[in-house]
């Protein structure tokens, strides 16, 4: 595998953020741990949304389910099997979800595909609370494990590592270029030989396993797991909205998002805790009017207009008829 | 004769009541440049759609090579060698000329990938007359440009068979001159190609054989000039606008 000099530099630069980013929990267990963990968490469920999400343009309001199942399959079997083996678990349950719901869904346009999707995470809440009321006598299931803080940041540190470096081989592949293709003109995907429907329930699974990794990990924190917490559909519009923030045209974009947004609702749900839904909505709508290709997006429209005047004056000038 | 590259027999395709191809038969053999017209709404885009699985035929059967193709979905029609472009032109419009290319030659009929993939999109750049213009965006080219990029995007795939939708509609006359001696030129390298179109001068320089759809039906089929000259053609032209 033949890497850029850019490539290098992201991957020395992105290794030494994460080895900054890993030595926290040794200067401060409580607050900050606290937040860096949030953070974290929203980098990985953000990044695995965008994985599907962004070339696809297709909004999907299932990372609820998809996490609540992660963070369900470790309260279910933690006396049975080791937790690394729940977490897999969780993922493969996630990714299953995800491939009923593509195979389902992804045929129809985009805007029954985020109905469908937001349906379909509440429906699951539902029914698993449901099923627990009936098959036992109580709301929840209790997670009780060794791990504290610091290991539930680590390994959620670490998914978001692998979440990237898969997002990073997807892009550099044939499977990442027919996405491209299918984000710009499906049509055109279609007759070139990409069977559009398949690569679309492919990524949409990647994506979602990736988010009931995220759950399963996160499940030893809560301590007491019941569907409202573990399905809150809170998680669906937060990543959707840290996502779009950041941009969602490239891989690291969400990450611009998530670093700010989390601090501000930080400071918001301490100063206005009554309040805190009133700024959500208020941050959404001003992304969507202000920035609809998020930060990044912005950003590059911003180098592209300063570097315009010099690509212009090389090749185009030379074939435009005076 | 040459072998046969493509055959359709009994092709029909109805929207509610409309028929837009009724029954449709031909053969187009190996290397030829074959001419699919008639007046406007007459069902030439529609059997295009057929062929290349864009639309499912509701009876009828559509061979290439041999192998029936009709039935499948549009990408294993791809892959099995059709290529097309579009009446109106479909770019991806992030990408530029040469992305535009490779996309055709990574998941088709002939499947590239690295540096095979880049450098035959240089060549088929250079073949439709865009040298040295790879990098530019494709949303800052001009239409013919776009058109040519689009072409060696399905040139891009090695077809059996490559479909051409109105590829030169929209073209002022000097650039239509340049864009019917690039036909010829693909022509006289051997491919198979099926052209939908409207400039009846192009047909007449350029086809052996056409066929002449109307209102869903095929009406004549033939050498050019013999075709041309058919009274019945010429009253399905002259029936309508001013097309011819």
């Amino acid at each position: 595998m033949r890497l850029s000099a850019g490539e290098i530099w992201t991957g020395l630069v992105g290794a030494f953020a994460v080895g900054v980013a890993a030595l926290l929990p040794l200067f401060d267990q409580g607050y900050y741990l606290a937040l860096a963990l949030n953070i974290v968490l929203y980098a990985a469920l953000c990044t695995a949304w965008t994985l599907f999400s962004g070339p696809t343009h297709y909004v999907s309001l299932a990372t609820a389910a998809f996490f609540g199942l992660g963070t369900y399959a470790v309260g279910l079997g933690l006396d049975y099997l080791p937790f690394p083996a729940l977490v897999l678990a969780g993922g493969a349950a996630a990714a299953v979800l995800a491939g009923l719901v593509g195979a389902a869904t992804l045929r129809i346009s985009g805007v029954y595909f985020v109905i469908f999707t937001f349906g379909l995470a509440e429906l699951v809440r539902q029914v698993v609370s449901y099923a627990q009321t009936k098959l036992s006598t109580r709301m929840g299931l209790y997670v009780f494990t060794d791990f504290t803080e610091k290991h539930i940041y680590w390994m959620l540190l670490a998914l978001t590592v692998l979440v990237f470096i898969t997002g990073w081989l997807i892009n550099r592949s044939r499977f990442g270029f027919a996405m491209q293709i299918i984000g710009n003109d499906e049509t055109v995907a279609r007759h070139s030989g990409i069977n559009t429907a398949r690569l679309k329930i492919i990524l949409f699974m990647i994506s979602g396993a990736f988010i009931g990794m995220a759950g399963a990990i996160l499940a030893p924190r809560y301590a007491y797991v019941e569907p409202p917490s573990a399905f809150n559909p809170m998680i669906s519009f937060l990543v959707v909205i840290m996502a779009l923030l950041g941009g969602t045209l490239r891989l690291w974009g969400p990450l611009v998002g998530v670093i700010p947004f989390t601090l501000v609702m930080d400071f918001v749900s301490v100063r206005f805790p009554n309040d805190t839904s009133i700024v959500i909505g208020i941050t959404f709508l001003v992304i969507v009017y202000l920035l609809p290709d998020g930060v990044t997006g912005r950003l590059e429209q911003l180098l592209a207009r300063i570097r315009q005047p010099r690509s212009h004056a090389e090749p185009a000038a030379v074939k435009e008829p005076a | 004769m040459t072998a046969v590259a493509l055959s359709v027999s009994g092709a029909r395709k109805a929207f509610g009541g409309l028929v837009a191809v009724n029954d449709v038969s031909f053969d187009v053999h190996e290397g030829e440049l074959f001419g699919l017209i008639g007046p406007n709404g007459s069902g030439k885009t529609t059997m295009l759609n057929l062929i290349s699985g864009a639309l499912k035929s509701d009876a009828g059967e559509i061979r290439l090579s041999g192998t029936r193709i009709s039935g499948l979905p549009a990408h294993r029609i791809a892959r099995f060698g059709v290529a097309r472009t579009f009446q109106l032109v479909r770019m991806l419009p992030s990408m530029d000329a040469e992305r535009n290319v490779i996309a055709g030659a990574v998941f088709g009929h002939q499947r590239l990938w690295g540096a095979p993939a880049r450098d035959l999109a240089r060549e088929l750049l250079a073949l439709v007359g865009l040298r040295g213009r790879e990098h530019v965006p494709v949303v800052a080219m001009t239409y013919i440009d776009q058109k040519r990029v689009e072409l060696a995007r399905a040139l891009a795939s090695n077809p059996r068979v490559l479909l051409l939708d109105e590829w030169l509609a929209g073209l002022n006359p000097s650039e239509l001159h340049i864009g019917i001696q690039l036909i010829d030129k693909l022509s006289r390298q051997g491919r198979t190609i099926i052209m939908v179109e409207h400039v009846m001068d192009a047909i007449r320089s350029l086809c052996g054989r056409c066929l002449v759809m109307n209102s869903g039906r095929k009406i004549k089929e033939g050498d050019v000039s013999e075709v041309l000259s058919d009274p019945q053609v010429v009253e399905a032209y002259l029936g309508d606008d001013d097309d011819a």
